[in-house]
């Protein structure tokens, strides 16, 4: 039975007149990569935030590493690595000295050179961190947050505003975190960061977690296994969705901007099919895209939204 | 031990002054530069030589009188244009029944002066002999020129602003950066961080003091009649309590321009009412309690009292307390009003 690292009940949290975290409950094992996933303003940051113990819980309980925050402050937070969204580190100084200076902070940990190795960052040591591109400073926080030699690392959407590859340098060094059998929860509003990196993903919508699971199951959970985008040539009649509903192997169809999105379970013969429809209405397709159903096509069936929306 | 936190936090400090080539210019240079020219234009001259025309008289009536540089002129119109134009200070006109005619602007000082120079000439030539023999000892004495007021104002000045400047942008540029927060999220002990800004500015008091009056001193012959190591003492209390204000202005401020808003607010009355460059008794009586009390008044007059006048320290205790005062108000205040994030 794997032991238990973090243990979240009832956890609820309101600024002013917006409530962010409203009865969340989670428990992360020891040795796996956890997912909060969800669209900006479910409350992912906050609820990772009280877990750091950087924000005032309103009720509910907060266990980490089998301690809390009120009695083990100072404890825990020689155990802990973080990396918040968007910090600015001293632009001033060198990768080194960065390093060098986080590593201060902690009793025990690896070398400042053994850090600044593992982010792969042995080239840059000595330049200054206002020089680095966006990756590198992403590197060089995750470098930060790693320096005490955690139990357990909390990365707050480590990769947004990365361009592709960058992102995809930063997931291979979390993968390597992951092989050496580092416990990590991170949250991240790219659904497929979570489906390559967690082994087990929350997915959270105004403050609660609406569905759990590894991402297989969760993709599972939802009966689909393909989705179908088209769109027709826009002189055409309105299409009819209930139509297309009722064809065979779909699930169910929506219009969304002037295109059909449709939830298919066998594609097979769902494709023909709508392909039959179409000529039989006599109408032109001008665009047709068919994909394996994703942790964002759960979220939209989850909450008929997506989770790149405003 | 090099890599203790308290270390590794005041040598950021540091690097980050070190590396910032207009902080360095602002907190090393510009002083200098500020008490080199205002000590060149204020600089004690020997009597001035005084431009004067005259019209109809003959320049060498001016004999005696060494110090008027005596212009012809053919025409009264002429000579007033001069005049008027602030060529001359002072018309001397010759009027036909053989008395004088001085033209000049009596609130000018300078006109007045070249007044009393030309008439004492003129009398003096036409036969006025003093009744009293009167004979010059000059005394130049160093401590009561202007030179010698402004050092120790501009040293307190400066102390304020580096203390207020480096406390308050560093702090808010850390919030704003939201590193401030990463930090407390480390086990580093928050004390550490505010002590850090402590050290930084005493070791650089050392280089800003020591090279402000050594300038002052050498180039100047500034005296320092007191203790040395009451006025090194005067400085770095001086630094406590404007380090404390400095706490308090920055200790909410989430934007730079917002910080530097409320400092330039607090600083700015002190930098005209404080006798900074001319001295504070010059304002009413009735405001005097209260600019008594400002922080930088307490700390230039002590600075000028111990440097001019050479005083102890129970003279300046008025003043040290002063500081003390505003240091054990601010500092206490600040810590409870601060925000890390």
């Amino acid at each position: 039975m794997p032991e238990t690292v973090l243990r979240v009940r009832d956890l609820r949290k309101a600024y002013k007149d917006v409530v962010a975290v409203s009865g969340l409950d989670l428990e992360v094992q020891a040795g796996e990569c956890f997912g909060l996933l969800g669209p900006n303003g479910a409350g992912k940051t906050t609820t990772i935030e009280i877990c750091e113990g950087l924000t005032q819980r309103d009720t509910g309980e907060v266990e980490v590493l089998g301690l809390n925050w009120e009695a083990n402050a100072k404890a825990l937070k020689q155990r802990l690595g973080i990396q918040l969204q968007e910090t600015q580190l001293s632009e001033k100084l060198t990768v080194e000295e960065t390093v060098r200076l986080f590593r201060s902070f902690f009793h025990k940990g690896p070398t400042t050179e053994h850090v600044i190795g593992l982010v792969q960052l042995e080239e840059k040591r000595r330049s200054r961190v206002g020089t680095l591109s966006g990756g590198q400073k992403q590197r060089l926080a995750l470098a930060c947050a790693l320096v005490g030699d955690p139990e357990l690392l909390f990365l707050d959407e480590p990769t947004t505003g990365l361009d592709p590859q960058a992102r995809r340098q930063l997931w291979e060094l979390i993968e390597e975190f992951k092989r050496a059998g580092r416990t990590i929860v991170l949250t991240t509003h790219y659904m497929d960061e979570a489906e390559r990196l967690c082994e087990r993903v929350a997915i959270m919508d105004h403050g609660k977690i609406i569905a759990l699971g590894s991402p297989r199951e969760l993709v599972a959970s939802i009966g689909v296994e393909h989705v179908v985008e088209f769109s027709v040539d826009s002189a055409a009649q309105p299409l009819d969705v209930a139509a297309l509903r009722a064809l065979e192997g779909v699930r169910d169809a929506q219009v969304e901007n002037g295109a059909v999105r449709m939830q298919v379970t066998a594609l097979h013969s769902a494709v023909p099919a709508l392909l039959a429809e179409l000529v039989r209405r006599n109408v032109k397709l001008t665009e047709l895209r068919t994909h394996s159903a994703t942790l964002e096509d759960v979220f939209v069936t989850l909450t008929g939204r997506h989770l790149r929306d405003e | 031990m090099s890599d203790h936190p308290l270390w590794q936090l005041t040598l950021v400090r540091f690097r980050e002054f070190l590396r910032e080539p207009e902080a360095l210019f602002w907190v090393f240079g510009f002083p200098l530069l500020l008490a080199a020219g205002l000590g060149l234009a204020f600089r004690n001259t020997p009597a001035e030589v005084l431009n004067v025309g005259a019209v109809g008289t003959d320049p060498a009536a001016f004999e005696s009188a060494s110090t008027l540089a005596v212009e012809p002129f053919a025409t009264i119109d002429e000579g007033l244009k001069a005049l008027r134009e602030g060529k001359v200070a002072l018309l001397v006109e010759r009027v036909a029944d053989g008395s004088v005619r001085y033209h000049y602007d009596d609130t000018n000082p300078e006109g007045r002066d070249a007044r009393m120079r030309a008439d004492m000439a003129v009398q003096q030539r036409a036969g006025r002999a003093d009744p009293v023999a009167a004979k010059d000892e000059l005394m130049r004495e160093t401590g009561s020129r202007y030179i010698d007021f402004l050092i120790p104002g501009l040293l307190g000045m400066n102390l304020m602003g580096g203390s207020i400047w480096s406390m308050g942008f560093a702090i808010v540029d850390a919030r704003r950066r939201k590193l401030m927060k990463r930090l407390i999220a480390t086990p580093m002990p928050r004390h550490y961080f505010l002590l850090s800004f402590l050290i930084s500015r005493l070791a650089m008091l050392i280089v800003e003091v020591g090279a402000f009056l050594a300038f002052g001193v050498f180039v100047f012959g500034v005296p320092i009649r007191g203790s040395l190591l009451l006025v090194a003492a005067t400085c770095v209390f001086g630094s406590l309590a404007f380090g404390a204000i400095g706490l308090l202005l920055s200790s909410r401020a989430k934007t730079i321009e917002a910080a530097s808003g409320l400092m330039n607010l607090t600083m700015l009355p002190m930098w005209i009412l404080s006798g900074v460059f001319f001295s504070s008794q010059r304002f009413p009586d009735a405001v005097q309690p209260i600019i008594a009390a400002l922080p930088l008044t307490a700390l230039n007059d002590a600075l000028r009292a111990t440097m001019l006048q050479g005083a102890t320290v129970a003279q300046i205790a008025p003043q040290l307390g002063v500081l003390a005062a505003w240091l054990l108000v601010c500092f206490p205040l600040a810590l409870k009003l601060f925000k890390w994030r």
